[in-house]
């Protein structure tokens, strides 16, 4: 394979910034600082409280390091935890949102304008710390449906937010997710209420924006009882030679009967090919099967940040529920991915998926890491677990972690993993058909995830095969 | 249409193509035989540019130009089409969105437009027809979990597609029943021109009485050690390899 050598990948085409006058408060981690976010948001006492016990907590944890790859100490006091644009965080209307921040969104290819936007999906537009808009709003309301930054979920339904925040990742989960609970600052909030089929997608988009500063949202959907909601998630950051960290945390709570299909395509910026910059994304997203059939499922597409730690888990806990994860995650030049799930079987009958599809160029490190626990009650769970890695070139590594814990005779698992490289066979055979190199490898590598994509809402599987042809194109000469 | 001259090549450092004189002219079926290891792919793989051969010494014209100045890619846009002995896998991807794929670059570099999704289902369809393959093979993805005859055919289907000036097809018979066998053969002979060429590459003579060529050529031990027409194809049916490698020895 030693024609194949790892050459330029193209340019983050995402990785402008935009020019608006911002309101930031001081690198720094302290009470204080966690007062003054919380001041700044308005918020009732209740949330300021459960932020200082998240913070004091994570004063007594240690970050956690991963035997797989080494990255540079963070120090947690030189980052600014909140910005948020000067003029108008939160406007009352699309029309009211600064003029600069509308154009970010419609270079980014989204845009916030009602009538503009193909009307089967709302957007929630998360910039740095805030939620600048959220679209469709009223049209979702009169089906009962809440969806509007988490900001405003705190303010206008702190009921709702008080008896699910923390639910399914409790501040104390682990060292992100403590410290995100400390420092939120935005995200989005959906809630669907009892039999209610959400008629458009929900989506959010994040941006970082600011340097400096490091982006905590928080996530939260309820599916009440039969409610049935699709949602996806988009993000991006300006090229910055210094790394930035992105610590969010995402909750979903499916009630009896309910479905959450919870989509991501992550391309924040992956740093240089020398390796230089780019996000640390070390993300806790969890959803909880509360109730009986309920089911959830995780698609996600990772292509983007320098770290990627991340593994959407499903909680099985009421009887007949599913659990599905499938994902692709492509590292590049030097990226180091760390992702996977963890499927923990409680209700009897209850059935997972795992899908993984890891491919990896240039010298990126991509690691499964996935938990298949059943516990001694969960009678005639299931779980199937299909894990291929792919690598492109001869520099690059792909590791398979599987930790399988069964303590009940009647269930079964299933695993099976593959590794592949993209033979010279493969590409010679595609170029013998008049098919250059580059878009023979996206074809192959495309081919390879199917089975992922296929579970991605149609217009988002569609920028999703194109953003991973450019996150390869270059990786081989 | 061809013209190689003393082509010498290496595989992993070991000289296995030792002086290759081959000129195909346009409208001409050569036939190439020659026992196991001689080194008949190899020269196919040659010839279309596989990166693991190295070619030492020689050269070959195809169609007026250098081939070697030109990468497999452009050897395939240029027209040059190879059948392989053991067609690649490629999971995921339709068999028509592959072949949709390379017809539309061949296309690019001859100047034509591109064919849409309709008109290329149309092509397809059609030339499925002259293979007798049937329509649910458009939608698998490419050779993944084909039978090896199934494999062959679609070698050839694709083949019938791309339109190729020059094809290499390295043992399509191998693997074959006798049913299949004809199939192919008929499908070839159905996409000969008289300005394209066929270089076919076999082991047995089998395959031979349903494709005539014009030519036969033995290879024996990385050399061409007699050529001749259709005839010597039958003589080496009666009587092996050891006598012309016999010959080769005294020669
Ligand atoms: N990729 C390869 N690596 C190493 N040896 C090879 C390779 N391809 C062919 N060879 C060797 O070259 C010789 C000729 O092989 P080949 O051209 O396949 O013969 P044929 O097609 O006539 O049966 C054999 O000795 C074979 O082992
Ligand atoms: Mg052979």
């Amino acid at each position: 394979m030693d024609s194949m050598e790892v050459l330029v990948n193209k340019e983050y085409k995402y990785g402008f910034v935009t020019d608006v006058a911002t309101d930031t408060v001081p690198a720094g981690l302290n009470e204080d600082i966690i007062r003054l976010i919380s001041q700044k948001k308005g918020e009732p006492e209740f949330m300021l409280n459960w932020r200082l016990k998240a913070f004091r907590h994570w004063l007594t944890m240690e970050e956690p390091h991963w035997p797989n790859f080494t990255y540079p100490k963070i120090d947690y006091q030189s980052i600014s935890y909140y910005s948020a644009p000067k003029k108008n965080p939160k406007a009352n209307s699309i029309e009211e949102v600064d003029k600069e921040i509308l154009e970010t969104y419609e270079k980014l290819g989204i845009s916030l304008n009602e009538q503009k936007r193909l009307s089967g999906v709302a957007v929630d537009a998360v910039f740095d710390s805030v939620s600048v808009a959220t679209t469709f709003q009223e049209t979702l309301a009169k089906q009962g449906i809440i969806f509007c930054s988490m900001s405003e979920a705190i303010q206008k339904h702190p009921d709702l937010v008080q008896k699910y925040l923390g639910s399914v990742v409790p501040p104390t989960d682990n060292f992100f997710a403590a410290l995100n609970s400390a420092v939120f600052t935005d995200g989005s909030f959906c809630f669907i209420p009892k039999g209610v089929r959400c008629p458009m997608e929900l989506s959010t988009y994040f941006r970082i924006n600011a340097a400096e500063t490091g982006q905590f949202e928080r996530t939260l959907i309820v599916a009440e009882e039969g409610a049935y909601v699709s949602y996806l998630e988009g993000c991006t950051a300006p090229i910055r030679d210094t790394n930035q960290l992105h610590a969010a945390v995402v909750e979903l709570v499916a009630l009896d009967d309910a479905q959450i299909k919870y989509s991501t395509v992550q391309n924040w910026y992956a740093g240089n090919k020398q390796g230089l910059g780019g996000i640390y994304n070390f993300v806790t997203k969890r959803g909880k099967c509360a109730g009986k059939n309920s089911k959830i499922s995780w698609t996600q597409v990772e292509t983007g940040s320098a770290i990627t730690w991340k593994y959407p888990s499903v909680i099985l806990l009421g009887d007949n529920s599913i659990g599905e994860f499938y994902s692709v995650a492509v590292v590049n030049n030097h990226q180091n991915a760390d992702t996977g799930t963890k499927m923990t079987h409680i209700g009897k009958n209850t059935k997972s998926t795992v899908i993984s599809k890891g491919i990896s160029a240039g010298q990126g490190n991509n690691t499964y890491r996935g938990q298949i626990k059943v516990v001694p009650n969960a009678t005639n769970a299931r779980n199937y677990t299909q894990c291929d890695s792919m690598l492109i070139g001869n520099k690059c590594s792909a590791n398979t972690f599987p930790y399988i814990e069964v303590r009940n005779t009647s269930s079964s698992v299933e695993h099976e993993a593959s590794t592949s490289k993209i033979g010279e066979d493969q590409l010679f055979y595609c170029k013998q058909r008049g098919i250059d190199t580059e878009n023979a490898i996206s074809m192959i590598v495309n081919g390879f995830a199917k089975e992922v994509f296929k579970n991605l809402p149609m217009e988002f599987a569609v920028e999703a095969q194109k953003l991973l042809g450019i996150s390869l194109e270059g990786s081989v000469g | 249409m061809i013209e190689i001259k003393n082509l010498h090549a290496n595989v992993a450092g070991k000289e296995i193509l030792k002086g290759i004189d081959l000129s195909v002219h346009a409208g001409e079926v050569h036939a190439i035989m020659g026992p196991n290891g001689s080194g008949k792919s190899t020269l196919a793989q040659v010839l279309a540019g596989h990166p693991a051969y190295e070619v030492t010494e020689g050269e070959v014209i195809f169609d007026g130009k250098n081939l070697f100045d030109l990468d497999p890619e452009e050897r395939a846009q240029e027209g040059l089409f190879l059948a392989f002995q053991y067609p690649v896998e490629i999971p995921g991807v339709s068999n028509s969105y592959f072949l949709k794929a390379g017809l539309n670059e061949i296309r690019k570099h001859r100047g034509l437009e591109p064919l849409d999704a309709m008109q290329f289902l149309k092509l397809l369809k059609e030339k499925m027809k002259l293979v007798e393959m049937d329509s649910s093979f458009i939608n698998r993805p490419v050779n993944e979990g084909f039978s090896g005859g199934e494999k062959k055919r679609n070698e050839i289907l694709q083949m019938a597609v791309l339109e190729p000036k020059l094809a290499i097809l390295d043992e399509t018979d191998s693997g074959l029943d006798i049913d299949a066998l004809k199939i192919v053969a008929d499908g070839v002979t159905k996409l000969k021109r008289p300005d394209n060429a066929a270089i076919v590459v076999t082991h047995y003579q089998r395959l031979l009485n349903y494709i005539v060529p014009d030519f036969v050529h033995v290879l024996v031990n990385g050399r061409i050690v007699k050529s001749g027409t259709k005839e010597l194809a039958l003589e080496l049916e009666a009587s092996g390899y050891d006598s012309v490698k016999d010959a080769a020895a005294v020669a």
